[in-house]
């Protein structure tokens, strides 16, 4: 579904932000896409969706350039910014005027997750809180069917109750062809939800697997200091020491913070 | 002095899945929920619970009809116990003895507890 290679992009008059990037991803995932502040995150998801365009490489998104925002392509995106602005009508009218952009749009999903998040068709979208805009914008991008949906830091505004609601609507309303890519820095929100993980560093994608591939090489564990010894990685907690081990005999939850720390500190799990 | 450690969500989705069957909530024969309805449940990602559907079924415990769903085969019982058996003492086990020593722990000591009714806590007792 999305294809990057060498691909270079810098603002102007700025140093390069991806010199040479490289990443192939398909349908059929919720990726998660983590790195660190100013990593370039929010950037590769807007020049996945057009509104950047790369200096030079080849970036293609269901066989579409995406700078050349094509009908066919926008039609089939969606994207929920960390950021945005809403118009003061009320949610209805909103639906009326932008669902005919999206040929695939599923009303009635949208009414259950509305339902679901406690948001009534008449409410004016401004008078909303910042949580509750969140949420209608994710139960529209969801609507939407798009086969890529872009959701930058959805947890962000997110009530505690409404957090484990978006876990749970997300998981039941994808199709095998969609793929959605996640930024965000709330790593135990999405926990669970994510079955890969990227990782964007130095502007390189210096990591990418499946949480099974991550599982099935390493264990995360709390142990003491001499278990430490053994470890690829740790790091000390009350009580001792959360360790990263070559995976033994079971498979354990993946504490996707140690890993992302242990990657991005230079240590491989192969 | 912490051994237990949290195992794959895949696997504690297969747990749950089979103590339910064990407890006879979902009894042999019974249709277990869909991949996406179970997903949707716990807010797991698919791809999790579609691997933890193809354990239970390389273990028998539950059988694909394809284009119906999932069903708790018939032997799903017996076979759970076998597995949970083998996990005991090749896991838990260990893990409890290990810690018995460290603590200096005899059997005399830990008799009483096998030797009470369920649910009730000699310890408390004393």
């Amino acid at each position: 579904m999305i294809q990057i290679k060498d691909l270079h992009f810098a603002y102007p008059r700025q140093q390069a932000l991806f010199n040479s990037l490289s990443v192939h991803l398909e349908a059929g995932s919720i990726t998660g896409l983590l790195g660190k502040n100013g990593a370039g995150k929010t950037s590769l998801l807007k020049l996945l969706t057009g509104l950047l365009h790369p200096v030079s490489g080849e970036l293609s998104v269901m066989d579409h350039q995406p700078r050349k925002r094509e009908v066919s392509l926008l039609n089939d995106i969606y994207m929920v910014p960390e950021e945005f602005f809403f118009p003061s009508i009320s949610i209805r009218d909103y639906v009326k005027a932008y669902t005919p952009f999206y040929p695939r749009f599923d009303h009635e999903l949208l009414d259950r997750i509305l339902i679901e998040f406690e948001l009534g068709n008449e409410r004016k979208l401004q008078r909303l809180s910042h949580g509750q805009k969140k949420k209608f914008l994710i139960a529209f991008a969801l609507a939407t069917r798009c086969r890529l949906l872009v959701l930058d830091e959805p947890t962000n505004g997110l009530d505690i109750p409404s957090k484990a609601l978006f876990r749970k609507i997300l998981a039941g309303s994808l199709d095998e062809d969609q793929l959605v890519l996640i930024s965000t820095h709330q790593v135990k929100d999405v926990e669970n939800l994510i079955d890969k993980i990227i990782i964007l560093d130095n502007g390189e994608v210096i990591f990418h697997q499946t949480i099974q591939e991550i599982s099935q090489k390493v264990a995360f564990i709390s142990g003491t200091s001499e278990e430490r010894e053994e470890a690829i990685y740790s790091e000390a907690v009350p009580g001792g020491y959360r360790l990263m081990i070559p995976n033994g005999l079971e498979e354990t939850e993946v504490d996707i913070e140690l890993l992302f720390n242990a990657i991005t500190n230079g240590h491989k799990i192969g | 002095m912490e051994f237990k450690n949290t195992k794959g969500i895949f696997l504690q989705i297969a747990d749950s899945i089979s103590e339910k069957v064990v407890e006879g909530k979902y009894p042999p024969g019974e249709k277990i929920p869909s991949v996406r309805d179970l997903a949707a449940e716990m807010g797991v990602n698919p791809n999790t619970v579609m691997r933890t559907y193809s354990e239970l079924q390389t273990r028998e415990i539950i059988d694909n009809k394809r284009g119906v769903g999932y069903y708790v085969s018939a032997d799903a019982v017996e076979i759970i116990r076998k597995w949970k058996r083998k996990e005991f003492f090749e896991i838990e086990l260990p893990l409890i003895v290990r810690q018995t020593r460290i603590l200096d722990i005899t059997l005399d000591e830990l008799k009483p507890y096998f030797e009470s009714p369920i649910n009730s806590n000699p310890h408390e007792n004393q």
